[in-house]
């Protein structure tokens, strides 16, 4: 990624490493984020796109309504993986189990603790959107070969929502704070073009969800799953790394108000 | 010990807001000594310990660790210290090795070395029959063996342990005392907070005695007690509410006593003579107890409270 190196930025890795190491046995608890998006692409996907059948892209072509959906709900898996992870798991890491306390007595510097972590919801963000492309795939919804490129794409969704969680996250105070994630969550996950065209709402709301971070990661998912690719994708791509590298820098920061004291 | 200085503050000073956590402390450790912090709970010692860790941004004073400042090189200071914290912890996430290999890759050390080296610290913290063993349901004593030795796998010059005993039973105590005296004659400089006088004892070659952020001493037990205390104590317990009316009898006897909510205390270098003098004054307490001064007597009498309430 494009996080300026610092001195110490090579003890990241091993902050990576300690998460693989302790997911080495709860391989299964990974699972967990790939099930409901797997869910909504069945029922909704599938079920409703018996009922809908096609629908009319932001670009113009018409395409089964299952096609339609399956690359907005590969964002999505990238999205609750990294949330997931970088909410609740950092959260817990921070303030309960002071893993971070113990990491920052050694060279390991706040920088490091940011930077591994955001990789390690990176790679929790590529682990689902292959599985999830993989099941698509199988159900025969993905045709283009440009669909290979959705899993870096995913994990571009991962570090801006990783990174920017982790931020928010080290402001939280109570588990209560935690929960309220879910409600700005939900509303991305329902309104960001996900289940209909961007050109359904009128243009004031359609700027506004253009504003929102999991829009860009749905837009950026569907062009390559349909195989719409131009240079605009470029746009939604730069959206996300700069939201990344900004929940870094403030993560860090951030580390270092906290614990450093 | 050599008198190589590993440790220099001057006029250390921390403060959280109007709070001053440690009111400007001068302090000298050389390298191989066993130096220690005694005081009572918020004395300012882990306020100390955290700034000498590097992980705590000194207020004002000068703070010199290994010949380097920690504002400047805080990650080159920490890569040469072990630190053993307050509260052990571990990572719950992983097991008793993964715990140790996992944090000396924080070091930047090979996998190789860190397997090399968790070999030999699970043999020195008795833990190589449950290292594959997860964290949580390990003794207290277990977990701050695993603790020190996480914090040894960089091989440290110093190693900073934060009230290293609190919480262990004394059989514990005793066990993690012997692990800290094989490091010192290994050479490893320890730095330890303690409200516990017989650890200070035990432990320290050096210490100081901290109240409200300042030192109020500075010696070696030995010393401190001789300074501060007379040779032996006489403790003498009184039915509830009678211990007032013997004050005045014990005028004279000793070189001063202290009045506790459930003792009196007699400073005498002779106990035995003193407790003779009180019977023939006619004063017969309910217990009596001729014992050695020990670092909790300094402490009273630098401060008139107790250490441990």
């Amino acid at each position: 990624m494009t996080v300026t190196a610092t001195p110490s930025l090579g003890l990241a890795r091993f902050v990576l490493l300690r998460n693989v190491t302790a997911f080495r046995r709860a391989w299964i608890l990974l699972l967990s984020g790939l099930v409901e998006p797997v869910f909504y692409l069945f029922s909704i996907g599938v079920g409703l796109g018996a009922l809908i059948r096609t629908v009319t892209t932001d670009s113009g072509a018409v395409v089964p309504y299952a096609e339609f959906v399956a690359p907005a709900l590969l964002a999505v898996s990238a999205m609750n993986g990294a949330v997931a992870d970088s909410v609740y798991n950092f959260y817990f890491k921070l303030k309960h189990a002071k893993v971070y306390d113990a990491m920052l007595a050694t060279p390991v510097s706040p920088r490091d603790v940011a930077v591994g972590e955001v990789s390690w919801s990176l790679l929790r963000g590529a682990l689902y959107s292959s599985m999830f492309l993989a099941v698509a795939w199988v159900a025969g919804l993905v045709h283009s070969w440009w669909s290979l490129l959705a899993v870096p794409a995913a994990t571009l969704v991962g570090l801006a929502f990783g990174a920017v969680g982790m931020y928010a996250a080290t402001f939280m105070r109570t588990w209560q704070h935690v929960d309220y994630v879910n409600l700005v969550v939900q509303p991305l996950f329902l309104f960001s073009a996900t289940f209909f065209p961007l050109s359904t709402y009128p243009d004031a709301l359609q700027w506004l969800v253009r504003a929102t971070p999991l829009y860009h990661g749905v837009a950026l998912e569907r062009a390559l799953v349909l195989g719409e690719v131009s240079w605009g994708l470029l746009w939604h791509a730069g959206y996300l790394v700069v939201l990344g590298v900004v929940g870094v820098l403030g993560t860090s920061r951030r580390i270092g108000a906290l614990l450093l004291t | 010990m050599t008198d190589e200085v590993l440790l220099s503050a001057r006029g250390l000073t921390k403060t959280f807001g109007d709070f001053v956590a440690v009111d400007g402390i001068d302090v000298e450790v050389r390298r191989g000594e066993a130096f220690g912090f005694l005081g009572p709970n918020g004395a300012g010692k882990s306020s100390t310990m955290r700034m000498v860790g590097c992980v705590s941004p000194v207020t004002s004073g000068e703070l010199t660790i290994l010949g380097l400042d920690p504002a400047v090189d805080g990650p080159r200071i920490r890569a040469r210290l072990g630190v053993c914290p307050q509260k052990d912890i571990l990572d719950e996430d992983l097991s008793v090795e993964e715990n140790l290999w996992v944090y000396g890759r924080f070091f930047g050390l090979t996998r190789a070395e860190v397997r090399r080296r968790a070999e030999d610290l699970l043999e020195f913290a008795q833990l190589t029959e449950r290292r594959g063993d997860r964290v949580e349901p390990l003794s207290g004593g277990m977990k701050r063996r695993l603790t020190i030795a996480r914090s040894l796998m960089n091989d440290p010059e110093v190693l900073l342990l934060d009230e290293p005993t609190t919480g262990l039973d004394p059989q514990a105590r005793h066990v993690l005392w012997d692990r800290l005296f094989r490091l010192k004659r290994e050479g490893v400089t320890l730095i330890i907070t303690t409200h516990y006088m017989d650890e200070a004892e035990q432990l320290c070659d050096r210490l100081v005695v901290m109240d409200h952020g300042r030192i109020v001493a500075e010696g070696s037990p030995r010393a401190l007690i001789e300074t501060h205390s007379t040779r032996e104590v006489v403790e003498l317990r009184f039915a509830v509410d009678e211990q007032e009316r013997h004050l005045d009898a014990l005028d004279g006897v000793g070189e001063r006593v202290e009045v506790l909510p459930d003792r009196l205390l007699v400073y005498a270098d002779d106990g035995d003579a003193a407790l003779a003098e009180l019977g023939g004054r006619g004063v017969h307490p309910l217990s009596s107890l001729v014992r050695r001064s020990t670092l909790e007597d300094v402490f009273l009498t630098l401060t008139g409270r107790t250490l441990v309430d």
